[in-house]
């Protein structure tokens, strides 16, 4: 490198280009919040949606599956179930796993109430409701 | 070893090797679980085994990131470090936290860990790579603290360089955005919002400045090429790092929720991201064509410049091959997100680590390099590693593009399960590339016992 462009000027433009683009990340970190209401689908967030996503935590559903394309990519995306599969298809889904099938991926069995069920589905109710630009491609997620 | 202190940095060495091992071994788990769906089950569930895998691949990567810094900034610093006790006490507290932690994965349901844990007092675990229970979490931050203030404690009382300044600033950034963990609102498009704060910013951020500063630290060592260049390259560097890395967040918000506009931010900023790491690829070529000496550690060269060719292909060319938003449509959440993942962690972080063991464990150990045959080996575990993560990448590639067309743009789309039997080849293949890497990393730990006539101190 040049020997007119010296190590202080290289730290000057070092601390001036952090600084400049985190605040500018910042300034659309801060729009983005503010635009927000109107794409996240948070009217519908209800106490049942709050404890069914609790429930997909604390059963580390993203170890296998991906919500919105981000996880595991060893199960079906379920971002868009609700609209795939439909309420009750998932809980059948759920309720029946492992399925056993010799050589198959399997499910563990979470052993959840009906009440957890219904609120889980509540979750993934209001996930698929979430304006992702229209993604995923198709219904296959 | 110029400082004695500089000597905490062995057991830091020591248990991330360690970890490193048993993340290989827990990714062999799951590549097999890939094609043989019941493998191990329901003994270890495959969201079992991968939390495993990413938890201690981040874990023995801050452990090597912490043994580098304590090695490097007494040198750096030309003084003692502040407290090598603290640095000892920090090590155990540590270690301690992550085998329990470990062990809390593999021996309770996570749904009971939670409960056991305090999960219900704040609600953070359960997404993806802070899966980590409220006790660790906490633990992590007094960790990084405790690392973070010894540092700048031996910083202040010492010589200043560059080094150690950008190396302490790559740690304030791991510690401070690590604190988005701890936020996680019931609104799922705010949630993953910010935990990309911790991820991205990590990753595609702050790590960066660590992993410049380590990469400049050996190449000042092996080459003896003045400071003054080195350490103008790694302002540079960093300058583009964080330039195209902060906006470039931008490329994980398109699809989230988040609005349209990111599209364009982030396809554009993270379009720039390869720069830094190919400048990083110039410049370790650069300075080992320019050097001043010949190290008698030949190895450490290697890794060296392997880290910089290696992070430029996985996180600069797999990173791009996605980036862009209307390709990122079709491959968000895909095996293509997997090949890049590896391909950028092996390349960037488990090289950078490898490279500083493999510079500095010789001198703790009381010699400038290690024997001729020992390092003969230590390099062919480079080459298996590199070469098997390569076509890890490359097979998980294949089975991202296959996927992507089945699934989601043929006129028949198939189910997600439908298109996983179709691109079984590819796992099996994978799989085959992971025994391959694994023996390359029974390789580099046997490389630690050869016997033979080392290199003295000059």
């Amino acid at each position: 490198m040049s020997a007119t462009f010296t190590k202080s000027m290289a730290r000057n433009v070092f601390y001036g280009g952090g600084v400049f683009f985190f605040l500018l990340f910042l300034a659309l970190a801060f729009d983005t919040m503010k635009v927000l209401p109107t794409r996240d689908n948070s009217q519908n967030i209800t106490p049942a949606v709050a404890h069914g996503k609790k429930i997909w935590e604390t059963n580390n559903c993203i170890g296998c599956h991906t919500l919105l394309g981000e996880g595991a990519y060893f199960a079906p995306e379920l971002g868009n179930v609700y609209k795939r599969r439909g309420p009750d298809f998932i809980k059948a889904w759920i309720k029946g796993q492992p399925t056993g099938v010799p050589g198959r991926r399997q499910m563990p069995q979470f052993n959840l109430t009906d009440q957890e069920l219904d609120d889980l589905v509540e979750f993934l109710k209001y996930s698929s409701e979430i304006n992702t630009n229209n993604w995923p491609p198709n219904i296959e997620g | 070893m110029k400082y004695t202190s500089q000597a905490v940095a062995k057991p830091y060495f020591i248990a991330a090797i360690a970890l490193f091992l048993g993340q290989i071994l827990f990714g062999l788990i799951m590549g097999l679980q890939y094609v043989v769906g019941d493998f191990l089950f329901p003994a270890i569930p495959f969201n079992v085994a991968r939390m495993v895998h990413t938890n201690l691949l981040i874990v023995w990567l801050l452990f090597g990131f912490m043994g580098a810094s304590y090695y490097l900034i007494p040198e750096e610093s030309e003084t003692e470090l502040f407290s090598p006790k603290l640095a000892i006490l920090t090590f155990w507290i540590f270690l301690v936290a992550g085998a329990a932690t470990i062990l809390g994965y593999l021996l309770v349901p996570y749904a009971a860990l939670a409960k056991m844990t305090g999960n219900d007092l704040l609600n953070t675990m359960g997404r993806e790579f802070l899966e980590q229970p409220l006790p660790t979490k906490v633990g992590i931050v007094l960790v990084a603290l405790s690392w973070l203030f010894n540092i700048v404690m031996t910083v202040l009382k010492g010589r200043k360089t560059t080094i150690s300044l950008v190396l302490s600033l790559g740690m304030l950034g791991l510690a401070a955005f690590f604190l988005f963990s701890f936020y996680n609102p019931v609104n799922l498009v705010k949630d993953k919002f910010y935990w990309w704060w911790v991820v991205h910013l990590w990753v595609e951020g702050v790590w960066e400045l660590i992993l410049g500063a380590l990469l400049a630290f050996v190449l000042i060592k092996v080459t003896g090429v003045d400071r003054e260049v080195i350490e103008k390259w790694l302002y540079v560097i960093i300058t583009m790092t964080l330039v195209t890395g902060i906006i470039g967040t931008g490329h994980h918000y398109y699809w989230i929720g988040t609005p349209a506009y990111w599209q364009w931010w982030g396809s554009i900023f993270s379009a720039l991201e390869p720069i830094p790491f190919f400048m990083m690829t110039v410049f370790a070529f650069n300075m080992v064509n320019k050097r001043r000496r010949e190290h008698p550690n030949k190895a450490a060269v290697l890794w060296a410049l392997g880290t910089s060719v290696m992070a430029f292909l996985g996180a600069g060319l797999w990173g791009f091959l996605h980036t862009l938003a209307p390709v990122n449509y079709y491959a968000h959440g895909t095996q293509l997100t997997a090949a890049h993942g590896h391909l950028a962690f092996y390349g960037a972080y488990a090289l950078v680590v490898l490279t500083i063991i493999s510079y500095a464990m010789p001198i703790l150990r009381g010699r400038a390099a290690n024997p001729e045959r020992a390092q003969i080996m230590e390099m062919w575990s480079f080459w298996l590693m590199t070469i098997s993560m390569f076509f890890i990448a490359l097979f998980l590639t294949g089975a991202g593009i296959v996927q992507i067309w089945l699934q989601r743009i043929s006129a028949a789309p198939l189910s997600f399960m439908a298109v996983q039997d179709q691109i079984s080849i590819f796992y099996w293949a994978r799989e085959g590339a992971g025994l391959v890497f694994l023996i390359g990393l029974v390789l580099y730990i046997c490389s630690f016992f050869v016997k033979g006539q080392s290199h003295a101190f000059e």
